[in-house]
């Protein structure tokens, strides 16, 4: 299993490297929506900073939306898929795979989204470097979960569309978690309550992505 | 319980999509080591026939069995492993470069990575192994899908008008490699519009008409 998710994994951050759909693309649509965010709130509530979390993790998810698209697209492209299919790969390793890709894809993101909140929201800096590990966690859950419902909605005839719709009751959580222990590390309070929280959902669709995974794909 | 010369049984197979029957009743038996050539007109079934022996799309009735693995009831999953397939549409991660798509494959199936030298060279692809595979022409695309079959080494060659992109060099090229496969003891089906120009060959010709086979 963790040989063919080290293959998937590392042939995914190959073609991004290659595409550059991340950095030309998915990059800057972030950072511009990070920047449009603080110009709609105005210099006043801007730099009150409180809105920096919410925003960031508003913005992660539209991000986290185009790159969980991207991932599955490699995969379906014509003609791929059923060469692809013959070659029987484990269907947890692929999980995992393409999760810890889009992981790696999501902290890169997360640095340059991180720095444009510090720059444009006048996020206070120690505390973000303080909410650092519960963001890794949250980003780690979020690609966990996106590579399910990927999955979900790209394998067969399932409409891409519907993408957005279907996550919404996962990513909820996740991005309010995220968003309680970001704002903790800033101003105090429950920071370690909320990082359990998606620890736990983490292992959760770990768990369920490496039982499920396989039939998302035969379906 | 298939003799050993006996690669693929099918029996009244079915296969449907959304309603619509892509397979109606289709029987037919191959023997190992031998070469069938599949013809019809578009949309006779030519590539859901294919499909269907690679474990690619479920029989919704009837029975099959291909390279020992029941369509119904087996693992298809381990039938896929033992086929190998070349569709018409190209067939690999287009943002990978010729080589890193055959060490992909190499890797998945624990071969070893000299194994992908040797195809390039086989197949004439050395120079533009470093290549981003969307850069190449579609002749070419068709020679790396040879390549990754012959790093794969499957039982099975299930070939999706494999000629077409091909000029003529290509299709002698490829008739030639037909002959070391059928040598080396693998089954070949070929779907294509018109029998084989190759008389050497010799393939049997299987011709099919809306879903079923019309003639063998």
């Amino acid at each position: 299993m963790m040989r063919v998710a080290w293959l998937v994994a590392a042939k995914d951050l190959r073609i991004e490297v290659r595409s550059r759909v991340l950095l030309w693309q998915v990059l800057p649509f972030g950072v511009i929506a990070l920047l449009l965010s603080g110009l709609a709130l105005g210099p006043t509530q801007a730099g009150a900073s409180s809105s920096g979390p919410g925003l960031f993790y508003l913005v992660t998810l539209f991000v986290t939306l185009l790159m969980i698209n991207r991932s599955q697209a490699l995969e379906n492209a014509a003609g791929t898929k059923a060469s692809v299919a013959t070659l029987g790969l484990d269907p947890a390793g692929v999980f995992l795979g393409k999760a810890l890709a889009l992981t790696i894809e999501l902290w890169v993101s997360g640095i340059v989204l991180l720095a444009g909140s510090v720059l444009v929201l006048h996020t206070d800096l120690v505390g973000t470097l303080h909410a650092l590990p519960s963001i890794v966690v949250t980003l780690a859950t979020l690609a966990a979960a996106g590579t399910l419902y990927g999955a979900l909605t790209q394998g067969g005839d399932g409409p891409a569309t519907l993408l957005p719709v279907l996550t919404l009751p996962a990513f909820a959580p996740l991005l309010i978690a995220g968003e309680r222990s970001f704002s903790a590390a800033l101003h105090g309070g429950a920071l370690w309550e909320w990082w359990v929280i998606v620890v736990v959902a983490l292992a959760a669709y770990t768990a369920v992505g490496i039982l499920l995974y396989g039939v998302l794909e035969e379906s | 319980m298939l003799g050993d010369q006996v690669v693929v049984r099918l029996v009244n197979a079915v296969v449907m999509s959304k309603g619509f029957p892509l397979l109606s009743g289709v029987d037919l038996e191959i023997d190992a080591a031998t070469l069938v050539v599949v013809t019809g007109a578009n949309g006779a079934g030519k590539t859901s026939l294919l499909r269907l022996l690679g474990g690619l799309d479920a029989l919704t009735s009837g029975t099959g069995l291909v390279a020992g693995i029941d369509l119904s009831e087996g693992d298809l999953r381990l039938l896929r492993r033992r086929v190998g397939w070349l569709g018409h549409e190209g067939s690999f991660y287009a943002d990978l470069s010729v080589r890193e798509n055959l060490v992909f494959a190499a890797r998945a199936l624990e071969r070893p990575l000299g194994d992908v030298d040797a195809a390039l060279e086989r197949v004439g692809l050395r120079h533009r192994a470093e290549t981003t595979t969307k850069q190449l022409s579609a002749g070419q695309r068709r020679r790396l899908g040879l390549a990754w079959l012959l790093v794969r080494r499957p039982e099975l060659w299930l070939l999706d008008e494999p000629y077409a992109s091909l000029d003529d060099a290509g299709r002698e090229f490829f008739d030639q490699l037909l002959r070391d496969v059928l040598a080396g003891g693998a089954t070949v089906v070929v779907s294509a519009h018109d029998p084989l120009r190759s008389s050497e060959l010799a393939p049997r010709t299987v011709q099919m008409v809306g879903g079923r086979v019309a003639l063998r």
